[in-house]
């Protein structure tokens, strides 16, 4: 693990059981974030990226649910790198909130309705932290004034209903922030909000992120805002990785064939002359994770599968020049325009 | 989609099966272990209570003196014989018929009063709806063996009289959850488009929502028998309900306090059929509920 | 907090009415309406009956009547025992004590026992203890109540002797110690109904809450799970609770009566049968009438609580 690398995921897998069989959410996901990085996790729903952020902190239903394979590192702020998914539930605890924080899609269900704003900051500091509650509390004021929030002296003893739903996003990152993580998982936070909020609340990550030189796994499944915010972009499908890449070579050389089609579907200022049948969804939907196809799980969907080549085995991720890497067999052909 | 649960959304519901005894709802209630049993239980105490008594050596009018308080297992007398040498067998399954009748019977009546409130309430709502509503809040607010005894002490009820009242005090919660489905129902489209159709009221109510409201109105109903049993049970047993010499199982236990210490079985006995019968039909109703629920089928 | 206040007291206000136009209505629909128990004694003329009648008013349209009853009704004036020549009202308030003891006892006993097994089956869903506690409060709450009454007097008075067998207190003897032993028994009686009902309620509220977004902020903030259980879940998974105390309480007024009649215990419920039996009319109608507006106060009570537990109501 080189030293600047916050978070390793190492083939990460995720499966829930259900009365139906095993459920396979997320499969051999491998990653790292480093510092001072934005690394945008991208994909539909159901495509395990939330299973997968879920996952790294722990979070999933426990043991019989949902079982967790594979290696998650995580170096705190104290240089140290520790195995999270074989710390005892005690040590990880420790770490959640402190060295590894998260903020979720919903803010206006993910605050407790019967806390005070003030409090539910000031319980995260207090638990990670020797500050009394009088402390504690001064410390969530702090935070409350550093996400920008107005009148923080009456907002502190707001509860959540009495705040809209950008100012509770923004009590999701204070509380977040909390404890000076070096890692924060933001899954999907602005996807609830209105446009205009949207854009604020990436800004203030984006700012936070300077100032402290956090690591930040940002999920989403709007491309849009991962060209705003992403260092690096992983698209995820079907539970797996198939393509990695720093964010302009993807958004300017997608090399699997699911990624073009995702960006196809985005609209696009600059190519505002196109027909619009060419503002295409992709076609089909996401398989069954019960029923994942043997070979390459986008293949059913895909316009360039060649049976012999696709639907054998589960193609491996290929690298495909400098920290780009795809998991499709045929993305080398499909890259010169030759036919196979 | 943050939620993991929500990520493993199963695959989609394969197509309905075909045989009727193998639908889903069947298929779930079978798997609940408790409700066959409630069903097994009551249907064995049905036909216990109804063919039973025309095997027994004694009928449960037979006094017999010399037999007075004979325990049970003793002799001829499996469950023992009562005060007046009567045998308990027979008069715990004549005090069935009566006790399941009245459950039963209660039960149809309330439902169709609490089900034709509820419609109306539901399908014509505003003024009409909120009158007959309060109306139901009005009658819950009487605690229900308060309301059935005031009644009953006046008007010297014979089995008829009982079943009606039991019934009057018990379809309110019937009428609430019919119009609140009732109400959800007629927003929706077949409802509108069957009205559009110029079908008239009571043919949208009765054709178009009933039926799609008729799995809560079957564990209702299920639960109301329950209640029913119970409610007899208790306004017997103190003395305004079933009079003798009809046995119930409510007041086989009215004299039986004053016996508590010389033949318990008196007071056990009667008591234990009605804790059987009505948790058997809670367990039913529980059964019901969760077969009739398809979110449930994903546990 | 206010207008909420008012919508709801308005709503009792018109509940109120309408229980009374009920109440009335059984008045006078028995046979022989408020006449009858002149009439069952039989050494009353049908002369005497008709000037009973026209001094009572009863000649007069039903809605005169209905205004003057509910009038008096308002004023504190329910009538007078026939019994005991008292004013209705003051012989509910000699009962009133006893059945209130009663009543608040098991609640409490109910609630600590009952909102624990209810939060433990929640949190280890069908475990061993969860289909035990599912499976006996499906029995508890068919049991009739009267004969659990017969089962606890069997098994610890007469069996062990450990229990008295009734009455609220020994004669002669008055002391705590004393009154508290014949609570025991009439206590954990008139609990269980109450105790299953809020072990079912208090699961599904739980399983509702520990399924919610916060619950998972508050994991991942790193708190201990004991925190989270008490000062996230059980908080509140509470709050609907009060709603169900104050759907509860018909339930409970009845199972006091029947258990007071089995322990001889001196409330409002043993009162009403005593009074039944007695022809009581005043009585009954008094008592029957007092429940209701109980219940009625009960649930307002119960909402009223809730908005001040509940701070999307309060500050609202």
């Amino acid at each position: 693990m080189a030293e600047d690398v916050v978070l390793d995921v190492e083939d990460l897998s995720v499966s829930f059981v259900s009365p139906q069989g095993i459920v396979p959410a997320a499969r051999e996901v491998s990653f790292e974030v480093r510092r001072g990085e934005t690394l945008a996790m991208v994909g539909e729903s159901g495509s395990g990226k939330s299973v997968t952020s879920l996952a790294i902190l722990r979070l999933t239903p426990p043991a019989p649910q949902c079982r967790i394979e594979g290696r998650v590192r995580l170096r705190a702020g104290d240089r140290r790198v520790h195995d999270l998914l074989a710390l005892p539930e005690a040590r990880m605890r420790e770490l959640r909130g402190s060295a590894a924080a998260m903020v979720f899609q919903e803010p206006m269900t993910s605050l407790n309705p019967v806390h005070k704003i003030g409090d539910q900051i000031a319980e995260a500091v207090r638990f990670h932290s020797a500050l009394s509650k009088r402390g504690a509390l001064d410390r969530a004021a702090e935070l409350l004034d550093l996400v920008g929030i107005p009148d923080v002296r009456r907002r502190m003893s707001s509860y959540p209903h009495q705040l809209s739903g950008g100012m509770r996003q923004r009590v999701m990152i204070a509380i977040a922030l909390s404890c000076e993580p070096v890692l924060l998982i933001a899954d999907e936070p602005t996807t609830a909000l209105d446009v205009t909020i949207q854009a604020q609340i990436l800004e203030l990550l984006h700012d936070l992120q300077q100032r402290t030189q956090m690591a930040l796994l940002f999920i989403t499944h709007n491309l849009g805002v991962v060209a705003e915010i992403a260092d690096r972009v992983i698209v995820m499908y079907a539970g797996r990785v198939v393509e990695e890449a720093a964010v302009l070579p993807l958004f300017k050389r997608p090399l699997m064939p699911y990624t073009q089609g995702l960006l196809r579907s985005v609209p696009r200022l600059d190519l505002a002359g196109r027909r619009c049948d060419e503002l295409a969804a992709i076609p089909g939907n996401v398989p069954d994770p019960l029923a994942l196809p043997p070979g390459c799980s986008f293949a059913p969907r895909c316009a360039h599968r060649v049976p012999e080549l696709c639907d054998g085995r589960v193609p491996l991720l290929e690298g495909a020049g400098a920290q780009h890497f795809v998991r499709c067999a045929r993305w080398a052909s499909l890259a010169e325009g030759a036919p196979p | 989609m943050t939620s993991p649960v929500g990520a493993i959304d199963g695959p989609p519901a394969k197509p309905a099966l075909t045989s009727r005894w193998d639908s889903p709802a069947l298929r779930r209630f079978r798997r609940h272990r408790l409700a066959v049993f409630g069903a097994v239980t009551i249907l064995v105490l049905t036909l216990a209570c109804i063919v039973g008594p025309f095997l027994l050596p004694f009928t449960d009018t037979f006094i017999d003196i010399r037999q007075r308080f004979a325990p049970p297992l003793s002799g001829a007398h499996v469950l023992g014989t009562d005060q007046l040498g009567r045998d308990m067998l027979a008069r715990l399954l004549m005090a069935g018929r009566i006790s399941l009748a009245v459950g039963f019977a209660a039960m149809a009546i309330s439902m169709v009063i609490g089900v034709c409130v509820g419609l109306v309430a539901g399908y014509y709502g505003g003024a009409i709806g909120a009158v007959l509503m309060r109306f139901v809040d009005a009658m819950l607010c009487f605690p229900s063996i308060f309301l059935l005894l005031a009644v009953s002490a006046f008007i010297h009820p014979g089995v008829e009289t009982i079943i009606l009242l039991i019934a009057f005090t018990a379809w309110m919660e019937v009428a609430r959850i019919v119009e609140a489905q009732i109400k959800a129902l007629r927003e929706r489209d077949f409802a509108v488009a069957a009205e559009a159709l110029g079908a008239s009221d009571a043919r949208v109510m009765i054709r178009e929502l009933l039926p799609n409201a008729i799995a809560p109105i079957v564990v209702a109903a299920t639960l109301n028998v329950a209640h029913a049993i119970l409610a007899e049970s208790y306004i017997s047993f103190l003395g305004y309900g079933i009079q003798p010499p009809t046995p119930s199982w409510g007041n086989m236990l009215d004299n039986a306090q004053g016996y508590l210490t010389s033949a318990p079985w008196l007071a056990m006995l009667p008591g234990a059929m009605i804790t059987l019968a009505v948790t058997s039909f809670n367990f039913i109703g529980d059964g019901l509920r969760d077969a009739l629920d398809p979110r449930t089928d994903a546990r | 907090m206010g207008s909420f206040l008012a919508r709801r007291v308005g709503q009792a206000g018109v509940l109120l009415l309408i229980v009374s136009i009920i109440g009335f209505s059984i008045l006078h629909l028995a046979p022989g309406g408020p006449l009858s128990q002149f009439a069952a004694t039989g050494d009353m003329t049908q002369e005497d009956l008709d000037r009973v009648a026209r001094q009572m008013g009863l000649d007069r349209p039903l809605p005169v009547q209905y205004a003057e009853w509910l009038w008096r009704l308002l004023q504190g004036d329910w009538g007078v025992s026939y019994r005991d020549k008292q004013p209705v009202l003051r012989v509910i308030g000699s009962h009133l004590g006893a059945t209130l003891e009663l009543m608040l006892s098991s609640t409490l006993l109910a609630m600590m026992i009952g909102c624990w097994i209810g939060v433990l089956g929640a949190i280890r869903r069908y475990s061993v203890f969860d289909t035990l506690a599912t499976v006996g409060a499906m029995i508890a709450l068919s049991i009739p109540t009267f004969w659990f009454g017969l089962v606890v007097i069997y098994v610890f008075s007469v069996g062990l002797g450990w229990l008295p067998a009734g009455n609220r207190y020994t004669i002669g003897d008055g002391s705590w110690s004393d009154r508290l032993h014949h609570l025991i028994g009439p206590c954990i009686v008139l609990a269980l109904v109450s105790t299953a009902v809020w072990s079912r309620y208090m699961r599904s509220s739980m399983l509702d809450v520990i399924n919610q977004d916060y619950i998972r902020t508050a994991r991942s903030k790193g708190i201990p799970e004991r925190r989270i259980l008490f000062q996230h879940a059980v908080r509140n998974a509470l709050l609907p609770m009060i709603t169900i105390a104050g759907l509860h309480l018909p339930t409970l007024l009845s199972g006091a009566l029947v258990t007071e009649t089995v322990f001889t215990w001196p409330g409002m419920g043993r009162l009403f049968l005593d009074s039944i039996g007695y022809r009581d009319y005043p009585t009954v109608m008094g008592i029957l009438m007092f429940t209701a507006m109980l219940v009625l106060l009960g649930s307002l009570l119960a909402d009223l609580l809730y908005g001040v537990a509940d701070p999307r109501i309060r500050t609202a």
